[in-house]
């Protein structure tokens, strides 16, 4: 159909809203609270237009369009409206911007500044309320909620957890948990969904930055690092660069520079992971285990797991995350093999996860009072270390990561989107059952950012079962067919995040959605040009075995690299 | 009155649409809305507990606490709002130490407003377990409320 945007003639189809034709003829029109692929809320007003023919302002995002429908996104009305909206939810909105963990990516303060607004017009009642520290990873600040209701749906419609809601009405509305309790009593599984999803600075990660650089300047502390296979191929959109390079070789000359002492890479321990995960499954299926087998890597997936399945605990592996796998032979192996107290080594792991900080504080990862990780640095938090120290990660030569936990196959990298682990997991499962690697490594089925995949894979005699889930929501799907009787699975890979770690709670905020098919695409480039792209060819990895470990599932393993789950009981 | 359970029973299969006739009946039926009430619809509806928590709050009609011993309802009516019935909430709130919704700790006094008891005469009216009291001032309030302290025992507020 045809219809009029600004006097100019635009196609349409049938169906579409408003919004979508007048994006497509290249129109701006602002939105606070429109999410692709949601249904419309209409929440915010702001993406108001005038229709010909209509009394009211028409919300464009929720509005169909019909034939012959004459629209004017920006006539003095409507940025009248719009700029009132905007000086409404600036009358209660706290003024320490300078202060702001989202200074600078402030959709509101964006907004602002579009509209020309200047000064305060009107002063509403500030909302006292207080801010929510006891998620152990999430920090809440609800005096700079501005109600757009975002993260009550992704929570609840993408990620199919509903920890919070909008709690009262009118001028006294906000959004929290049930009962308006503190976040650590809600079944908030820490994914950080709603962090990337909040145009302001009302909800955002607990930084652990400042005890990173206390670590970083105490001189008695060796301090090292690892990072996951996710940051290296986002971190440059931190300082402009387009979407989808790899920084991997200036990322970790830049953490040399921040001061650490050892730059290992998580990409190695994901390997790690692959052989212990792997064998496994093999062994599952060959005593008669509990399956399908569930990974583990994601930890806003377990405490899921933990809350709404606990009956499916079991069907977990008990591998430990790639996080912390390293951060376990850092402080036993590796402090022991060079003559250092593990007291004396603070393990950082740079992540694209918020829910990672969650894991690292959970009492199965500490052991006599040492912590196998120390802390965890969002991939922001990592962009925020380097301008704080004025690196220009462009300029800065790539350097190659330290032994002997820097090597790592393409398999390991592939950790970092949706498929990946089932990839890497199913090329070291297949040399494991025949003795032979697979002729094609490549498995596309597995590949693409659909919620859920599946595909059936002939391994030797076995023909397996294997199923893909990306964001909680699809996971609940799989569950749920489980549950109801469905058998034929094998090992089912889950990522919280929609896409994966490349799109995890703790990425760069604020960027194009193309930017994931981008990253995504920098890891199977990485994959594709790689020498060693699968886990058991790891050589840091074999020594690891050959001089420690001894084999996969072993008692040094079973003691280091495994771990357990407890039902949770938690508001749900 | 039915337990908790018989009314969710009376709703098998129910979806998201069934919440506010429920919530309404289990507060018919135990005077108020109990975490565990509220957590146990969830389950049952198939619906987040910050769901069903971020519904019954938009409704003035529900309430978190139970019912004291003496119900007052302060009407806060057009007609009650020129004869000064903000006055005479203001006092109840200052002498009992709760706000609307809110239930003593001893359990004898809960407070409510309404939007009009059609007692527009009486203004400004307050309500105490359906008896309604005329022309109440601040000192009349608190008389009142000393006379219903004198008569009644508190029973166990519940949780």
């Amino acid at each position: 159909m045809r219809i009029e945007i600004n006097e100019r003639p635009v196609e349409a189809t049938q169906g579409e809203t408003l919004l979508t034709a007048i994006r497509r003829a290249g129109v701006r029109v602002p939105t606070l609270c429109h999410m692709e692929g949601l249904p419309p809320t209409g929440a915010c007003r702001l993406c108001v237009v005038e229709v010909e023919g209509q009394r009211g302002l028409i919300p464009s995002c929720s509005y169909p369009v019909y034939e012959g429908m004459k629209v004017r996104t920006h006539s003095p009305r409507a940025v009248r409206a719009r700029h009132t909206i905007v000086e409404l939810l600036l009358s209660n909105h706290p003024d320490d911007c300078l202060y702001c963990v989202r200074n600078g990516t402030c959709e509101l303060r964006k907004l602002a500044e579009e509209l020309g607004v200047h000064q305060r017009r009107f002063t509403g009642l500030s909302r006292a309320s207080r801010v929510d520290v006891s998620g152990p990873a999430l920090t809440r600040e609800p005096s700079k909620c501005v109600l757009c209701g975002k993260c009550v749906r992704v929570c609840e419609e993408v990620q199919g957890v509903g920890a919070i809601d909008f709690i009262g009405r009118g001028s006294a509305t906000k959004v929290g948990p049930a009962f308006d309790e503190a976040l650590n009593l809600s079944s908030c599984v820490l994914c950080g969904q709603c962090v990337m999803a909040c145009p302001t600075g009302a909800l955002h990660e607990q930084s652990h930055v400042k005890q990173v650089l206390d670590a970083l300047r105490n001189p008695e502390m060796m301090v090292v690092v690892q990072h996951a296979p996710a940051v290296s191929v986002t971190l440059a959109e931190a300082f402009g660069l387009p979407p989808g390079r790899d920084v991997d070789g200036k990322m970790v000359a830049a953490l040399r520079r921040l001061g650490f002492h050892r730059v290992f890479d998580t990409a190695f321990s994901a390997d790690l992971t692959v052989m212990e995960e792997a064998s496994e499954l093999v062994h599952r299926i060959q005593s008669r285990g509990t399956l399908p087998m569930m990974t583990s890597c994601s930890p806003a997936w377990i405490k899921f797991v933990e809350e709404f399945y606990p009956g499916f605990t079991g069907h977990l592996s008990t591998c430990k995350s790639p996080q912390q796998m390293l951060g376990a032979i850092l402080k036993s192996h590796y402090a022991e093999s060079r003559g250092l107290d593990p007291a004396k080594i603070y393990s950082v792991a740079v992540m694209p996860c918020t829910a990672k900080k969650f894991e690292a504080g959970r009492p199965e990862m500490i052991h006599d009072g040492v912590s196998d990780i120390d802390a965890v640095l969002t991939t922001r938090e990592l962009a925020e270390l380097i301008r704080m120290h004025g690196l220009d990660l462009e300029a800065l030569p790539p350097e190659k990561a330290d032994d002997p936990f820097g090597g790592r196959s393409s398999a390991g990298k592939l950790f970092g989107a949706t498929g990946g682990v089932m990839e890497a997991a199913v090329r070291t499962a297949h040399y494991l059952l025949t003795g032979k690697e697979m002729d094609v490594l490549d498995a596309v089925e597995f590949r693409g950012l659909e919620g859920i995949k599946e595909a059936r894979v002939r391994v030797g005699d076995l023909e397996l079962g294997l199923a893909v889930a990306s964001g909680l929501g699809n996971a609940r799907a799989l569950l749920e067919q489980i549950q109801g009787g469905r058998s034929d699975l094998h090992f089912i890979e889950v990522m919280s995040c929609p896409g994966g770690c490349i799109a995890g709670g703790g990425q760069i905020i604020g960027v194009d959605p193309g930017a994931i098919t981008a990253r995504m695409k920098a890891l199977y480039d990485i994959d594709a040009r790689s020498a060693v792209r699968v886990a058991h060819r790891n050589e840091g990895v074999r020594t690891l075995y050959d001089t420690f470990l001894g084999e996969p599932l072993g008692e040094a393993s079973h003691r280091l690299l495994h771990t357990h789950y407890t039902p949770r009981h938690v508001i749900t | 009155m039915p337990t908790l359970q018989v009314i969710l029973n009376e709703h098998p299969h129910a979806g998201r649409d069934a919440l506010i006739p429920v919530l309404q009946q289990v507060q018919e039926a135990q005077g108020f809305l109990s975490r565990g009430a509220i957590t146990a619809i969830g389950r049952h509806l198939g619906l987040p507990a910050s769901k069903v928590y971020g519904v019954a709050t938009f409704y003035n009609q529900f309430r978190f606490q139970p019912l004291g011993t003496y119900h007052i309802q302060v009407c806060r009516g057009t007609a009650c709002h020129v004869k000064g019935s903000l006055g005479t909430l203001e006092s109840v709130q200052r002498l009992l130490a709760i706000r609307p919704g809110g239930t003593t700790k001893d359990g004898l006094f809960s407070l409510e407003t309404v939007a009009c008891l059609g007692a527009c005469g009486l203004a400004p009216v307050v309500c105490v377990n359906g008896e309604f009291f005329a022309g109440m001032t601040p000192e009349g309030l608190r008389r009142l409320l000393d006379t219903f302290r004198k008569r009644g025992t508190a029973h166990d507020p519940g949780t």
